[in-house]
């Protein structure tokens, strides 16, 4: 693989990421649990949906030709799509929405900080943009965690569930394969091991602010990067692209 | 305030307060059935805006761009945000979200009838945010004078954003129109099936509308309803003859000596077998406003329960 195959395939992982798991949240408007949460939680998707968009402009370009950001987002089958698989699940109950952002925007903050001194500017652009998004989403995402963790005993409940339910997910957050290896060293690509012993500290504090129990390590699954997935992004996609493969090749 | 205002009684006064086109704001002494009257249009207008998420909605997952997605997005945000505004609007009258929400899910207060139509095509999208935003806002412009402060305050500010939402619906019809030849059909399909609909938004004929003589009194409306929907019509047509699209009323001709296109008769059966429940989503509108209500009743609780731990006061949210 070359240097420009590594930051094709980088981009479109942070952008398949980005797309999912914004189209999971955009499935919320107008279903959320009051009028203010409905606004915020299509503001988050939106921001995700914007995230998805810069990296995949970056990677039509490196790609060249006729690609555009369209062309990753509707074109692609599920064997293509490389996110993890904690930004694919359904969207379920509301706490699992809120553990699942809370989890996964943690971490995403600390890349984003990172990634913004990578030595690709376009990325670091990106990372910068992002960082401040993802800082509002993790003081939103505490405070939830916060209010359900400490709200009513049904309330406790469900989150706890929540987060049992996406333990085993976020290992994969973490994985290091030959790709991001060689943009690592590179100073391109954030190295996500180290990112790790601060992401346990942050997540286990609120977690424990909000008198949960930290989840037993157990379970563990991956494969989002290899393209192997759970069985319900194939209905997402089916959903996400109708339009395109309905009337292929037309401008809206 | 004059000396002469001062010395009449509250319902003189009151009248007199509004014909100087004075703003009644929260705390000032009104009739009740001002105050009921505008909790019923406001509330009713609130409604629309929350129930109006859905039919757009449903595409946001389907949108065929990203582009067009992150627009989408943002523009039910915005309609949501109205919502916001207008309870909270309704609420400087007296009553609770809590209730406004419950005479919604009763029937005992409506919302625009056009959200009974379904969204079939991803031109529907685009229909609505042409036609009804547009209906909208001609509506809208009028009440950035009605006669109470809050109101007329919020109108300001939502009408500024329903014209880039008017102007993305546009968008997209047009973009349609310049496609090939099942984009063109599309969205000729999309303006017959909303043209109607949104000449009904207007309500019934002047002689015929029940709170509006009062209403126009109160200055809580402005203008009547034909007024306004003549303007509607006059504008849309137009804006349908640029990009090709036909308008499905054979009566319709444009009218030298008024200044006005003439336009047929509304099918006055059709409003009110929707209104009165039987449009073709109806039931799934209101369900699924219930529902995520519902379903929300324990996310509700656990806040309060937060806050009640921490001696902060309730917030009143639905």
């Amino acid at each position: 693989m070359t240097a420009n195959d590594s930051l094709l395939t980088y981009c479109l992982r942070l952008g398949d990421d980005a797309l999912i798991l914004g189209h999971r949240l955009s499935e919320w408007t107008s279903r959320a649990p009051f009028l203010e949460e409905d606004i915020a939680l299509t503001n988050v998707a939106l921001d995700f949906i914007g995230r998805a968009r810069l990296f995949y402009q970056y990677a039509a370009e490196l790609q060249g030709g006729d690609a555009t950001e369209d062309t990753f987002a509707y074109t692609r089958d599920v064997r293509d799509f490389t996110n993890l698989l904690i930004c694919e699940l359904p969207r379920g109950d509301f706490a699992f929405t809120i553990a699942r952002q809370f989890l996964y925007d943690s971490y995403v903050l600390l890349f984003m900080e990172q990634l913004k001194a990578s030595k690709d500017t376009r990325l670091a652009a990106i990372g910068a943009k992002a960082e401040k998004e993802s800082t509002y989403h993790v003081r939103r995402g505490r405070e939830w965690m916060l209010r359900l963790g400490g709200g009513t005993e049904e309330s406790h409940a469900k989150l706890q569930r929540a987060v049992d339910d996406l333990w085993g997910y976020t290992d994969e957050i973490f994985e290091v394969d030959t790709v991001t290896a060689g943009l690592i060293a590179d100073g391109v690509a954030v190295d996500p091991t180290l990112l790790r012993e601060e992401w346990l500290a942050t997540v286990s504090r609120v977690m424990a602010e909000a008198d949960l129990s930290q989840p037993s390590p157990g379970w563990s699954v991956e494969g989002g990067r290899r393209g192997i997935h759970t069985d319900d992004l194939g209905f997402l996609l089916a959903e996400l692209q109708f339009m395109q493969r309905a009337y292929p090749g037309l401008q809206w | 305030m004059s000396d002469k205002v001062v010395s009449m009684p509250n319902e003189e006064r009151f009248q007199a307060r509004i014909d100087a086109e004075e703003k009644i704001e929260p705390k000032d002494w009104m009739p009740e059935k001002y105050r009921q009257n505008l909790i019923r249009q406001i509330s009713q207008h609130a409604h629309s805006e929350v129930i109006g998420e859905q039919p757009e909605g449903n595409w946001i997952t389907r949108a065929p761009s990203l582009e067009r997605k992150a627009i989408l997005l943002a523009k039910v945000q915005d309609e949501a945000g109205h919502g916001l505004y207008l309870y909270a609007a309704a609420e400087t009258l007296g009553i609770t979200r809590e209730e406004l929400i419950e005479r919604l899910h009763t029937g005992a207060s409506k919302y625009a009838s056009i959200f009974n139509y379904p969204s079939l095509t991803w031109a529907d999208v685009g229909a609505i945010g042409w036609l009804v935003d547009s209906a909208a806002i001609v509506n809208q412009v009028s009440l950035q004078n009605t006669s109470y402060g809050p109101y007329a305050r919020a109108m300001v500010r939502i009408c500024k954003e329903e014209s880039f939402h008017q102007r993305q619906g546009y968008n997209i019809m047009m973009t349609l129109m310049q496609g090939n030849e099942q984009q063109r059909a599309m969205a000729q399909d999309a303006l017959n099936r909303w043209w109607w609909p949104s000449l009904m938004m207007f309500g019934p004929h002047d002689g015929e509308s029940a709170h509006s003589a009062q209403s126009m009194k109160w200055k809580i409306k402005r203008r009547s309803n034909d007024d306004l929907r003549q303007q509607y019509v006059d504008q849309a047509v137009q804006q349908a003859l640029a990009i090709g699209l036909e308008v499905p009323d054979p009566d319709l001709v444009w009218n030298e000596s008024r200044g006005h296109y003439d336009f047929g008769e509304i099918d006055w059966a059709e409003f009110e077998r929707v209104i009165n429940g039987n449009g073709p989503c109806n039931r799934q509108r209101l369900a699924h406003h219930v529902k995520a209500h519902e379903e929300g009743a324990w996310v509700r609780e656990a806040m309060a329960a937060y806050d009640a731990k921490r001696g902060k006061p309730t917030v009143d949210v639905a």
